[in-house]
């Protein structure tokens, strides 16, 4: 049995679920999948989850559930792992998963495997690939000690489309659990956004994007004048924004905007996943680097290993001539 | 306010990689090391706190001989002391065995709040803070972006995905990751160097033995899926290439 922890905020459900959907289906290799969904009002999302090929869809409830907490989740799907008694447990690595999954873990006292890209089986052993040292490699693991194991996969790393629907929807079951509110010790406020964003770049055509490579922000002239000739807007990883280079609107990644223009050139950018995930929709991308194992180039179309230094004031030249 | 930092050392960004004989592990003798990033800016909010609150900032670090070199650095930029739980296995041990490693090390000082980073920039696990809280008993939040304390009750900032936040309150003792551009990073002063060497760094074995939960079968450099068109030429004559690709192939650009 495997079991899929799906999730959902203000009962909608998150994308990402059923990339965990399509995962647990590949790594069941036809043995039952069950979803599990937590949280108060859930009747909806559970029933859009039953269209799943999969044994049941569990939704988890309990007043205690009304809000995201860590405490209330672990709460839920201890329960959850006891009433299923799955050997994998699959999760969407999200930044809610990030909260509370490795303290499901602990408690369980399971092994968990985070971040995962590929699931292979190899001589009857289950095989998890997961990025290493900020992407410049990847590491095949495998999990050790007794089930239940844990496994979350990487946003994109199986694809929502891919997973298998039933002819005929799910079950849908209820299971009650009793939490106490004692038992809940963080107090969550409602999420917000900051204020509104003054520059939206999920409607740039083009966008110069810059990371650590271009090294100070006395050289931000340099991408600006590239952008300028290019008729794009300015964008960066995070540290040029944690540095305070560029404002925090203009952070494209898992925490910043996602885009998807026609041209995307990242500058001196690593490419690390939750950089990439905010921009590989782009139509072209062009990646500048000196490092030709940069992960970027794993996404790019167009490559130019070398100094930015050199090249951005050749390319924004070359430009301006016609 | 008691606060505790685990910091972790891992390779610079500049290191390229190289692996060992068996492709199980990299060549520690060629890489170069430096502080965990988000770790230096769980370090920088615990001495924020300490300036503001008062009380002292003990770091934490598990792993082999190597990380003193990291202890160094944080105790040269204003931590008071520094615990190191030395065990050769924790170079390269998953978060849960790592959070147990530092759990052992770090329960009888009863800190009000432990910092962590929210992620290792090696191995990644995005894990061990958590689990350290979990073995403590303390209640936890992760990714965290601002924290104010007040009354012995924390309210902390937590980052969600594409530019929401939450506040979440909780009462001490609890454990906080901490995400990088949380605050501005200070540098080491000679002073603060000068005044390191006289700090008390307490060297421990793990409680218990290392057991990992998680095993690397192989590593290795990640496969391209996409055809990436690498721009030959001087960088001149790669963006005349690139220009006229961008208008005439892609048509990206008028
Ligand atoms: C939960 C979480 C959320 C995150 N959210 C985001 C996010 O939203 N957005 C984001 O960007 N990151 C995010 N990150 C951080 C991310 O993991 C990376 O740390 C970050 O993207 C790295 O930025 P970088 O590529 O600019 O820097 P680095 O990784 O340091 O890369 C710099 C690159 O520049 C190259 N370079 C250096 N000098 C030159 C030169 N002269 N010429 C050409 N190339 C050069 C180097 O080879 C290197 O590849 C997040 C991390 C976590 C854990
Ligand atoms: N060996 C270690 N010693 C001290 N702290 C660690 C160690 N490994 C991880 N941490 C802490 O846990 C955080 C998350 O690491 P990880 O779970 O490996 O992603 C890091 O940012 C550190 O603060």
């Amino acid at each position: 049995m495997i079991l899929v922890i799906a999730e959902q905020r203000d009962g909608t459900l998150s994308r990402a679920s059923w990339e965990a959907i399509a995962a647990a289906q590949h790594l069941a290799a036809g043995a039952p999948v069950v979803v599990g969904i937590a949280g108060g009002d859930i009747a909806g999302v559970a029933a859009g989850l039953a269209a799943a090929a999969v044994a049941e869809v569990v939704a988890v409830t309990s007043p205690a559930l009304a809000a995201y907490t860590a405490d209330g989740w672990v709460h839920a799907h201890t329960a959850l792992i006891a009433e299923v008694t799955p050997t994998w447990v699959v999760l969407p690595h999200t930044y809610q998963t990030r909260d509370f999954a490795p303290a499901l873990a602990a408690s369980l006292d399971r092994a968990l495997v985070t971040d995962c890209t590929a699931i292979k089986h190899v001589q009857g052993q289950v095989v998890f690939s997961r990025p290493m040292y900020q992407g410049k490699l990847a590491a095949d693991v495998r999990v050790l000690g007794e089930a239940p194991w844990l496994v979350t996969m990487q946003i994109g790393a199986f694809r929502a489309d891919a997973a298998v629907r039933g002819v005929s929807p799910a079950p849908v079951r209820t299971l009650e659990v009793a939490i106490a509110p004692s038992a809940i010790r963080q107090a969550p406020e409602a999420p917000f956004q900051e204020a509104r964003q003054a520059v939206d770049l999920s409607q740039a055509e083009r966008i110069v994007s810059v990371g650590r490579g271009i090294k100070g922000s006395e050289h931000l002239p340099l991408a600006q004048a590239l952008a300028d000739a290019l008729g794009a807007e300015l964008a960066a990883s995070r540290p040029i924004c944690d540095a305070g280079w560029l404002p925090m609107e203009r952070q494209i990644g898992s925490s910043g905007q996602t885009v998807a223009p026609k041209l995307y050139i990242a500058v001196g950018i690593s490419g690390a996943i939750q950089h990439v995930v905010g921009m590989k929709g782009a139509r072209t991308i062009v990646a500048v680097n000196k490092d030709a194992d940069a992960p970027i180039f794993e996404v790019a179309d167009y490559g130019y290993v070398g100094d930015l230094f050199e090249f951005l004031p050749a390319l924004t030249a070359e430009l301006r001539k016609s | 306010m008691k606060i505790a930092v685990c910091i972790k050392q891992v390779p610079t960004r500049e290191w390229q990689p190289r692996l060992t004989d068996d492709k199980r592990g990299i060549r520690e003798q060629d890489a170069s090391w430096e502080l965990n990033e988000p770790d230096a800016y769980a370090l920088e909010e615990g001495l924020r706190l300490k300036e503001k609150h008062g009380g002292e900032v003990v770091v934490c670090a598990a792993g082999p001989a190597r990380v003193t070199s990291v202890i160094r650095e944080a105790l040269a930029r204003g931590a008071d002391r520094a615990i190191h739980v030395q065990d050769a296995a924790l170079g390269r041990a998953d978060g849960i065995a790592t959070a147990d490693a530092l759990a052992g090390a770090m329960r009888e000082e009863a800190f009000d709040l432990i910092l962590t980073g929210l992620q290792s920039d090696d191995q990644g696990h995005a894990q061990t803070g958590v689990v350290l809280a979990a073995r403590l008993g303390r209640p936890h939040a992760t990714i965290i972006m601002e924290v104010q304390v007040a009354d012995g009750r924390l309210r902390v900032k937590r980052e969600l995905e594409g530019g929401w936040f939450q506040w979440v309150a909780m009462a001490l003792p609890a454990v906080l990751t901490i995400q990088s551009g949380i605050n501005q990073l200070r540098y080491a002063t000679l002073k603060g160097i000068m005044a390191s060497k006289k700090k008390e760094v307490r060297v421990v074995a793990p409680a218990s033995p290392v057991t990992p939960r998680l095993e690397v079968l192989s590593l290795y450099v990640p496969e391209k899926t996409k055809r990436t068109e690498i721009l030959a030429g001087s960088a001149s004559e790669a963006a005349a290439t690139l220009v006229r690709k961008l208008r005439e192939d892609a048509r990206v650009i008028a």
